[in-house]
């Protein structure tokens, strides 16, 4: 039991590192398709 | 007058029906389009509605010409050389000069006719038989749920058990199974949300959850793709197809008949089918999910059917040619569909996985909890791993075989 509660803390680590990381690397809806002209 | 009015109209209109046809009526033979204007006529939509394919250029093509406006001073000048219709057709089939302050890729494009046949599909058969194979599989279980009930250990529990998997191997698993039923309730939410939850939960409380769901979709599908690679890595070399599998599924892997136990190592054959279920349709999954993830930047599509026509599958099944040549809204459409269509199979299976891990097999789920599963259990089900990890028999000389086998 304790190696499925480690793995669905993983998942959890991983999905919010990956939120993160590809918002911090610009891969954001807004950051990818918004023009200058639109504000955030 | 009245008397002579009957015969001349009568002379009329047999010289009409005998006169050769105008050069009206010949113009418009030549060009059918003609008594239109340059519009589809009748014939074109029947066609359409035929399912045969229309020559749209009478369409694409008249999309006005700016060299013959009129002079800017003149009538009608301000007006340019093209007319609403002609805009909008420019902008339909991509002919017109856009300019857009978005800077996405393929923003440029801002009207895709494509769309609203992936719109119909995913709205119509993608649900309805999505639905029904979900459906099925529930059915299908409960129905063997029914007649075969749950299968016990025959020989009864040993109260001693053997390490099955270790905690690397369950990590993964979880790994897998965890994100897996995320993204499975998190698509489902998507894809069934606006007629199925909006009318149980209303707009506003449906919002958050479909803000949730994309949110989980999107992100938990690294620890998907992760886990995905985790026990490809750690389970391979146990899933090699060998002929003790033809065995397992010659007897239908003991699952219909009581008593019947088919040898097995590690994995049976029914879990290898399993295993490469989940590694090839995990991998398509992920392919076209990644496509979805960064939009217009992975396509795909047009390269798959250019080597399927080449392989000269599609045409085996009647489908003809598969386009190849595909705009980056359409990519994104067939990878939507694909990603949906894989999904609802990949459920499917799944359930059923489940199904024989839990409370379909008495035992199984110890593998997954603890690790360790009871060793009559291991005997009866894995009887080649059992004697391979012990070194002992697995049906000892005292003992009868299995009356099935």
């Amino acid at each position: 039991m304790r190696a499925m509660l480690i793995a669905f803390l993983a998942m959890a680590v991983i999905a919010v590192a990956a939120d993160l990381a590809l918002d911090y690397s610009g891969f954001a809806t807004s950051e990818v398709t918004a023009g200058p002209a639109v504000r955030n | 007058m009245t008397l002579l009015r009957l015969p001349m109209l009568t002379i009329f209109a047999a010289l009409l029906l005998v006169a050769p046809p105008s050069a009206a009526q010949q113009a418009a033979d030549d060009n059918p389009r003609a008594v239109t204007g340059g519009a589809q006529t009748l014939e074109d939509i029947l066609a359409r509605q035929r399912g045969e394919r229309v020559d749209d250029r009478f369409r694409r093509e008249a999309v006005g010409d700016p060299a013959r406006a009129a002079g800017i001073r003149m009538q009608l000048g301000t007006l340019g050389g093209a007319s609403d219709s002609e805009v909008f057709r420019a902008l339909r089939y991509g002919g017109a000069d856009v300019t857009v302050s978005a800077r996405g890729p393929a923003s440029e494009i801002i009207i895709q006719d494509g769309g609203i046949r992936w719109l119909e599909w995913r709205k119509g058969p993608l649900r309805e038989w999505g639905g029904w194979v979900l459906a099925g599989m529930v059915g299908l279980l409960a129905l063997f749920l029914l007649l075969r009930g749950p299968i016990r250990i025959d020989g009864g529990r040993s109260g001693e058990t053997i390490l099955r998997f270790n905690a690397l191997e369950r990590f993964g698993h979880w790994l897998l199974a965890g994100s897996f039923i995320l993204l499975a309730i998190s698509g489902l939410i998507t894809l069934f949300g606006r007629p199925l939850l909006i009318p149980l939960l209303g707009k506003d409380a449906f919002a958050p959850v479909a803000l949730a769901s994309k949110w989980i979709h999107n992100n938990v599908a690294w620890a998907f793709m992760l886990a995905l690679v985790w026990v490809f890595v750690f389970w391979i070399v146990h899933n090699i197809p060998n002929r003790a599998d033809l065995v397992w599924l010659a007897k239908g892997g003991g699952l219909f008949v009581r008593g019947s136990h088919p040898p097995a190592r590690k994995f049976n054959a029914g879990q290898k089918i399993i295993f490469w279920v989940v590694v090839v349709l995990g991998l398509s999954i992920s392919a076209s999910g990644l496509s979805l993830l960064f939009p217009f930047e992975i396509p795909m599509f047009a390269k798959t059917f250019e080597i399927l026509n080449g392989l000269g599958l599609p045409q085996a099944v009647n489908l003809g040619e598969l386009p190849t040549q595909l705009s980056p809204h359409e990519e994104m459409q067939y990878a939507q569909l694909w990603h949906s269509i894989v999904a609802f199979i990949f459920i499917a299976i799944i359930i059923a996985h489940i199904y024989l891990g839990s409370i379909g097999m008495e035992g199984a789920f110890d593998a997954m909890e603890s690790g360790e599963v009871d060793r009559q259990w291991a005997r009866e089900h894995h009887s080649l791993w059992f004697e391979e990890e012990t070194g002992e028999p697995a049906h000892p000389a005292h003992e009868a075989p299995p009356a099935a086998e």
